[in-house]
């Protein structure tokens, strides 16, 4: 199969099974900082660790080479900085990049605007970016991994993750519980 | 209208889905490196194709950029996402022509909030190099170190600004 190809279908389940979950409303998305609907979560760190204990599972078993595969690098701080305003403008625009394409795609009208919103910031980010880019450059630490940062065997961060997901989801079920909904 | 499916079940597909995305391509998803060459594709027509390779945050993302093959396969990607969640909605009956918002809060108003925080999301997520998918999850789930820092600071972030937004929602 040809990468866009292959693209086009990974999309096609990805966003099938955001708009399944209920993703693409805005609403129901930051019911999650409200703490009356903890999908977000859920979803996320189920999907993360399915895949995380999968890609563990499948390299160490000789399947595939995660080495092969493109690790974000890290750059600390412009990326705390990122997250933050990422996380502010998160709860204004009630959906993040991929749920508002989803969001869009299914007669939101909301959603399209946070699409026309994103293009417009990147703009924004472009033309300071001569400016800025010392700071977009500064704190790199490369490709580097929660194992080789805390000095554990790679196993170990898989199950510790694992652990505080499984934490988290139970927390999630007593709160919604709590929540009556 | 059916009802949505369940959360730990959509994640656990979507973890696969992500964990095919490693092993036959080579990468993970994202979703703002595709708003990154709508951007930049605009901003060549608006200032000609010469001036914008000029800006070296554009260049990378024009069709002859470095960045282009990987923005190329976003691209593709988030075409998919799109129709993947229309066919999905259809045949769920929840296809809607609405605009999600708050009970006292006017269309208007919702669409000033989207655009802003949209604006506000995509300069951090340039900054962050990645967004909710590209970093939250692809990264996340291979242990990268700025991918887990992003996910801290997003999260916490949103929680902070949340009860100064409540009007919008609640």
């Amino acid at each position: 199969m040809s990468p866009l190809v292959l693209a086009l279908v990974l999309g096609l389940a990805f966003g099938a099974l955001l708009e399944a979950a209920g993703l693409g409303r805005a609403r129901k998305l930051v019911g999650q900082f409200y703490f009356t609907d903890l999908t977000v979560l859920k979803v996320l760190f189920s999907a993360l660790v399915t895949a995380m204990i999968g890609a563990f599972w499948l390299d160490r078993l000789g399947v595939i080479d995660l080495r092969q595969v493109y690790i974000p690098e890290t750059f600390v701080v412009p990326q705390a900085l990122g997250g933050v305003l990422f996380g502010a403008g998160l709860v204004l625009a009630g959906l993040c990049p991929g749920t508002s394409c989803v969001a869009a795609a299914t007669g939101r009208r909301d959603g399209l605007a946070v699409m026309a919103g994103l293009v417009l910031g990147i703009v924004v980010f472009n033309a300071a970016f001569v400016r800025i880019r010392g700071f977009h450059e500064s704190t790199a630490l490369g490709t580097v991994t929660l194992p080789e940062a805390l000095h554990i065997g790679r196993g170990s961060a898989v199950a510790l993750v694992t652990l505080m997901a499984c934490g988290a989801f139970a927390l999630a079920e007593r709160l919604q519980t709590g929540s009556g909904q | 209208m059916r009802r949505d499916a369940d959360p730990y079940l959509a994640g656990a597909g979507i973890g696969l889905v992500l964990l095919a995305a490693y092993a036959f391509a080579g990468r993970g998803l994202g979703a703002s490196g595709a708003f990154a060459s709508a951007a930049a594709t605009l901003t060549a027509a608006a200032i000609g194709t010469e001036q914008a390779a000029a800006m070296p945050a554009v260049a990378d993302y024009l069709p002859s950029g470095l960045a282009s093959p990987l923005s190329d396969w976003l691209v593709w990607e988030i075409v998919g996402v799109a129709v993947g969640a229309f066919v999905s909605a259809w045949r769920a009956g929840r296809l809607a022509s609405v605009c999600e918002r708050g009970p006292g809060i006017r269309p208007a108003t919702r669409i000033g909030a989207a655009l802003a925080g949209g604006a506000v999301m995509g300069v951090g997520a340039k900054l962050a190099r990645g967004c909710t998918s590209g970093q939250g999850l692809s990264g996340g789930a291979l242990l990268s170190v700025g991918s887990w820092i992003f996910i801290v600071a997003a999260f916490a972030a949103a929680y902070a600004c949340a009860p100064l937004a409540r009007r919008l929602w609640r």
